[in-house]
């Protein structure tokens, strides 16, 4: 069980590896969202404080939908997905690697990454590292439920924009404990019961969303 | 009468329950007329008026019964949905699909009513509180629901999927639902309970129940038309169907 979920994400990062300027450039479109907001709204640090973790963490969850298309549709186009559903072992489990796959190549990096666009936007360091932190703990639900939906829009007409309608809705409460962590750690608050929360929000999203997103696939498929 | 049953299967399939809704229509018309009539007049003569927020308050009787319907048509969608998932009844599918618009109308109304509620009371149109937040997002899950089936071309492909999309929702409708509330929040406590005596004055209590009767038979009759509508478009291709389009309802 463990070997088919290592063999499915090895596979998928040797793929995405072969394809680097896809993970880059959903890389790139995150830090171009956070660069626009000063922009926008002004150079304030006061202002661009406050803002920060909502805006960085919209973002996050912006680039993890721009890459959520591609977790099935290659794989899909070449039949390699069929094959994959005929296989004896269950369609949820190799969804499960896929998943985490997906996770390693856009929710790890944004991750990484995160902090040092909050440098930009004039956050403390404790702030910085539970930025990191929550971003850490709450992108793999993203990747989760971002599955089922991508699922659900494999192959329709429309799918992208679509995808974004179906999933972001559903995105709302890891936005609310993510941004909230960091907005604890920067009124002094502390961020233990959002972190918590993330945590459950993320155990759940990732044991769960295999599931429906099986049955989706199975769906599409047919 | 013991011995009789009535093989409630037989209106599974879409050409018995067709002749069957269509003689249930004028039925749940009239009954949310009566409601309605009956509700409005408590509601807009008989109802006092209210202590704090004076003649304005009257607004919750469209604004309350519009909220309980968008949650409650939410739950019986996914309930059809998830009976046409699991056991391919085609017409608890086609049955999911015409609530959608009615439950996503009822999201607006209660949404719009409550802006129009909020300027005088709250001086504001809108606020970022628990419930109208999960109002909205109800909304938007309405929206993704309708969205998703209209942009799948095979019909059969697009009832599984909305069916999948549809019970997802619902668990997460109460964990969008907690978040949103420990979040932020504004909005009065629930008027009406069934745990303790309600803090509104009978009248009040009866003309929003009655209100909301009518509302839950408008929803009825008006998704009954629609599902009628989904079957014909669907088995056009079947003889009862042409013969249904070629001479009256006989069928």
């Amino acid at each position: 069980m463990l070997k088919l979920i290592c063999a499915i994400i090895a596979r998928d990062l040797r793929l995405a590896m072969r394809r680097r300027s896809d993970l880059v450039s959903a890389l790139f479109f995150f830090i171009i969202v956070v660069s626009l907001f000063p922009l926008g709204v002004g150079p304030e640090p006061e202002l661009l404080r406050k803002l920060a973790p909502g805006v960085l963490w919209v973002a996050a969850l912006l680039a993890t939908m721009l890459s959520l298309p591609r977790l099935f549709a290659d794989d899909h186009r070449d039949g390699t997905l069929e094959q994959l559903a005929l296989a004896p072992q269950p369609l949820g489990l190799i969804v499960l690697g896929k998943v985490l796959a997906h996770w390693l190549i856009s929710g790890l990096p944004l991750a990484l990454l995160a902090p040092l666009l909050g440098l930009q936007f004039d956050l403390p360091t404790d702030a910085l590292l539970m930025l990191s932190v929550s971003l850490l703990i709450g992108t793999p639900a993203l990747s989760g439920i971002g599955a089922i939906g991508a699922a659900l829009t494999l192959g329709v007409r429309g799918g992208g924009v679509l995808l974004s309608l179906l999933v972001l809705p559903l995105y709302i409460p890891v936005l609310i404990f993510g941004a909230g962590a960091v907005d604890a750690t920067l009124t002094g608050l502390g961020a233990q019961a959002h972190l918590s929360l993330l945590g459950a929000l993320t155990l759940a999203g990732v044991f769960f969303a295999p599931w429906p997103t099986a049955a989706a696939l199975r769906i599409a498929l047919e | 009468m013991p011995g009789t049953s009535i093989n409630w299967y037989r209106f599974a399939s879409p050409q018995a329950f067709y002749p069957l809704a269509g003689r249930m229509i004028p039925w749940f018309w009239a009954l949310a007329a009566v409601f309605g009539v009956a509700g409005l007049y408590l509601g807009f003569l008989v109802a006092p008026t209210d202590a704090q927020q004076g003649e304005g308050y009257r607004i919750i009787f469209l604004h309350v019964p519009a909220s309980w319907m968008s949650m409650f048509i939410y739950l019986v969608m996914a309930f059809w949905a998830g009976l046409g998932l699991a056991f391919n009844f085609r017409l608890s599918a086609m049955m999911a699909t015409a609530l959608a618009p009615t439950g996503a109308l009822f999201a607006f109304l209660s949404l719009w009513t409550g802006a129009l509620w909020g300027k005088p009371m709250w001086g504001t149109w809108w606020v970022w509180d628990a419930r109208l937040t999960s109002e909205l997002i109800l909304l938007f899950l309405y929206v993704g629901f309708i969205a998703l089936q209209s942009a799948i071309d095979d019909p059969r492909r697009a009832d599984k999927a909305g069916a999948i999309l549809a019970l997802v929702g619902v668990v997460n409708i109460p964990i969008i639902y907690f978040s949103v509330k420990w979040w932020n929040t504004l909005h009065q406590g629930s008027s009406v309970s069934l745990t303790k005596s309600p803090s509104m004055a009978t009248t009040m209590l009866w003309g929003m129940l009655l209100c909301a009767l009518a509302c839950w038979m408008y929803a009825i009759a008006v998704a009954l038309m629609r599902v009628r509508m989904i079957v014909l478009e669907r088995e056009r291709q079947t003889e009862w169907v042409r013969e249904v389009l070629r001479g009256g309802e006989s069928a």
